[in-house]
């Protein structure tokens, strides 16, 4: 039913980041219910399911974006490499410079679009003079699938850009800070079928150096850049597994009516 | 679908739906209430602006003469037997001729004029010229030649301020009738005047000193001028700037973008919007309390009503303030905390450039507040203090007596002489200058730094 062309490379992966027993309220609100990830190295991990099941709210869960929302709280072991992420002794702020997110809407900053994608570096130190700086400015937008379109403004600001763009763009700037794990949450639900797959070519690649989270509607998609798949519903995980055997053999019949289009 | 489910649009429509070129009822009555309601505007914007222009006409009409004033040109002559008996220009010595001194010299100048331009007059001695002239002058020439003591045995050109009098004459505030009764100046000074008027040795020049000089006494309104108490505002100004924006956007940005939420920053949030509301005057009546008697800064100083103004602005521009980050899209805070910006980095090098256009209004705004304010400057003693000197220094500035424009304006607008009030509508079109330029550079600002994402 669906074209899974990767699989069975997984099995021999470190896992990167393991979640344990995660509970998230939102007030009263119980979002995310009990749920046992493994997310691995050098993979791509999909997180499926209908909308307000939770999956946004668990990829936040990964590089403390929670922490922002007062109402907010996580229960729970997330650990990576080992370490527990919620720590008292953890900096949320070391840690997202690991875990790197793109978010569901575009947000450039609105400053020029060099200053878009430097911005992470110079925060971070990463570059020593302009000419290592300029360096990673272009290889970054160039991973973004953006580097062509512009090129010749990279003074104008990033806001001026097109929504498809921008998305890009922000993909470019998370890309910048080279994080060890890159949280993306439908980023391609702005984009055009070409940047679409010029995105879905750069996660394959970072997928060499990087593990990556993908939420996405698309099953498609899913099925395409994944090798591992999550399947969410009403705040519980259903069932994770590698996405071969999720698209064509499901073992829960719920991911099965998800994934032909019965619920949803 | 299948073609039998597929009806003629127009056979359908025509039997639910009336013509689309006749409105009906319901449209109708749906119109009738927007055009109502576009009236009701109308009207109320042309009441405010029918008000505005009668205030902005009755404004400029009584203030616009306090702008011009008039001075009489006349040759003084200066005898070295009267100011330097001894003959040795020692300073020392010329300050032991008061102006009592001085003032006849003026009288004989006048007097000389009048007979070299045949006018008639049943005056017969110098010294009924009086007058005409500002109980000043003989204060001015005595100034200007201790300055310069090489004039004196020589004849000099003096503009020698005319009395108020005159000056009302001139302005059409006084006539020969009003005067009938004065027993400062006499009907027949005015043919004196006619002729000189006529002549040119008298006229009505611009009025520098009004904008530049210091408050005078009762009894000299031609010399009153806004300078002084306009260097006391500035003063304020400088310390309501110096200690608001700092504090308001520091309270600001801890309460809008660290502070947890709970009770007791809820408490904090409500009464600042309690205090925005205070009236001025208690604000000054807890400076008279905390500043001068606890504290025992000086009276009148420029200093306190500054730390006064400062304590009813902080509200105004920490609401603006607030307002203005709150205006900041979440999103922006997100992507810089994902690539793993501090809270505070994202707040100084994103969030803060986004804000920057609202704050600044909001602060100028508050500042042009507070330049306004009377009320509170009234208990601690900045009003009814006669500016007559312009601080020396800095120090001098922020902690000498001194007054501020609108406290000037009140106190001009509650003595006798009709004078007065003339210079109270042009200090209101100084401080009104003042407001508007502010205003102006608010939306320069915000039109400069806005930015869109
Ligand atoms: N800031 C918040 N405050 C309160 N409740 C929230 C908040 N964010 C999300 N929720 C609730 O948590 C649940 C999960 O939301 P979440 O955004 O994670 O869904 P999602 O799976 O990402 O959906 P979508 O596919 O539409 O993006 C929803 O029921 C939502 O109402
Ligand atoms: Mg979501």
């Amino acid at each position: 039913m669906y074209d899974v062309t990767r699989d069975s490379d997984v099995d021999t992966k470190a896992t990167k980041l393991s979640a344990r027993n995660v509970q998230v309220y939102y007030g009263t609100t119980h979002a995310i219910k009990d749920v046992d990830v493994d997310i691995e190295d050098k993979t791509v991990t999909a997180f499926i399911g209908p909308s307000g099941c939770g999956k946004s709210t668990f990829l936040r869960c990964l590089n403390r974006m929670n922490d922002t929302i007062d109402v907010c709280r996580v229960e729970g072991t997330i650990q990576l490499d080992g370490e527990d992420i919620y720590d008292e002794r953890v900096d949320p702020v070391q840690l997202r410079a690991k875990v790197g997110m793109v978010f569901q809407k575009p947000n450039p900053f609105p400053k020029s679009i060099y200053d878009n994608i430097a911005y992470g570096p110079r925060i971070h130190g990463l570059a020593k003079n302009k000419a290592e700086l300029d360096e990673i400015v272009e290889k970054s937008l160039r991973r973004g699938a953006i580097w062509d379109e512009v090129k010749d403004r990279l003074d104008a600001p990033g806001t001026g850009l097109s929504g498809g763009q921008q998305q890009r763009l922000c993909i470019a700037r998370a890309v910048a800070t080279e994080p060890e794990v890159l949280l993306m949450d439908e980023p391609c639900s702005a984009l055009d079928p070409i940047a679409t797959a010029q995105v879905e070519e750069l996660i394959d690649e970072l997928r060499q150096n990087y593990s990556v989270v993908i939420v996405t509607h698309s099953m498609q998609q899913a099925a395409r850049v994944s090798q591992k798949t999550a399947f969410f519903h009403l705040g519980n995980l259903v069932e994770f597994g590698e996405t071969g055997q999720i698209f064509t053999n499901p073992e829960d019949p719920r991911t099965e009516s998800y994934i032909t289009g019965r619920i949803g | 679908m299948t073609d039998a489910t597929v009806h003629q649009p127009s056979a359908s429509a025509s039997k639910h739906a009336h013509s689309l070129l006749a409105a009906d009822a319901r449209t109708r009555k749906r119109n009738a209430a927007e055009r109502r309601f576009r009236m009701y505007g109308i009207a109320a914007i042309s009441v405010g602006l029918i008000f505005l222009v009668i205030l902005l006409f009755t404004i400029i009409r009584n203030g616009i003469p306090a702008f011009t004033q008039t001075y009489i040109t006349v040759e003084v002559e200066l005898p070295e037997a009267k100011l330097d008996k001894k003959g040795n220009r020692d300073i020392a010595d010329l300050k032991k001729v008061s102006t009592f001194g001085y003032a006849p010299l003026i009288d004989n100048a006048i007097f000389t004029k009048v007979q070299e331009l045949g006018i008639e007059t049943p005056f017969e001695k110098p010294k009924k010229m009086r007058s005409l002239v500002s109980a000043s002058a003989a204060a001015q020439l005595r100034y200007m030649v201790l300055e310069n003591p090489a004039l004196i045995g020589t004849t000099v050109e003096f503009e020698v301020l005319g009395s108020s009098r005159v000056d009302g004459y001139m302005k059409g505030r006084v006539t020969r009738d009003s005067v009938a009764r004065d027993k400062n100046i006499d009907a027949e000074h005015f043919d004196i005047v006619d002729a000189m008027a006529q002549d040119g040795s008298l006229a009505r020049i611009f009025n520098w000193a009004f904008i530049t000089g210091a408050d005078a006494s009762e009894s000299r309104p031609e010399q009153a001028g806004i300078g002084v108490s306009m260097i006391g505002s500035f003063f304020m100004m400088l310390v309501v700037l110096g200690l608001s924006l700092p504090l308001g956007v520091a309270a600001s940005i801890y309460l809008e973008e660290f502070a947890p939420k709970n009770r007791l920053t809820d408490l904090i949030e409500v009464n600042i919007s309690n205090l925005a509301a205070v009236p001025s005057i208690v604000f000054g009546i807890l400076g008279l309390a905390v500043f001068i008697q606890f504290m025992h800064l000086p009276q009148s100083a420029p200093l306190v009503g500054g730390l006064v103004l400062t304590l009813m602005t902080l509200p105004t521009i920490i609401i603006s303030t607030r307002a203005s980050l709150k205006a900041v899209p979440p999103s922006i805070r997100d992507a810089a905390l994902g690539i793993g910006a501090s809270k505070m980095q994202s707040v100084f090098h994103h969030v803060l450039p986004l804000a920057a256009p609202g704050i600044l209004t909001g602060t100028i705004i508050g500042l042009a507040q507070a330049l306004g304010e009377t009320a509170p400057l009234l208990l601690i003693g900045m009003v009814g203090y006669i500016a007559s000197n312009v601080p020396d220094g800095i120090a001098g500035g922020f902690l000498d007596p001194n007054s501020s424009m609108p406290a000037q304006i009140y106190e001009w607008s509650k003595r006798a002489d009709p004078a007065y009030y003339e210079r109270a509508w042009g200090g209101i079109i100084v401080l009104l200058l003042f407001l508007m330029t502010m205003n102006i550079i608010a939306i320069i600002l915000r039109r400069r730094f806005e930015r869109r994402w």
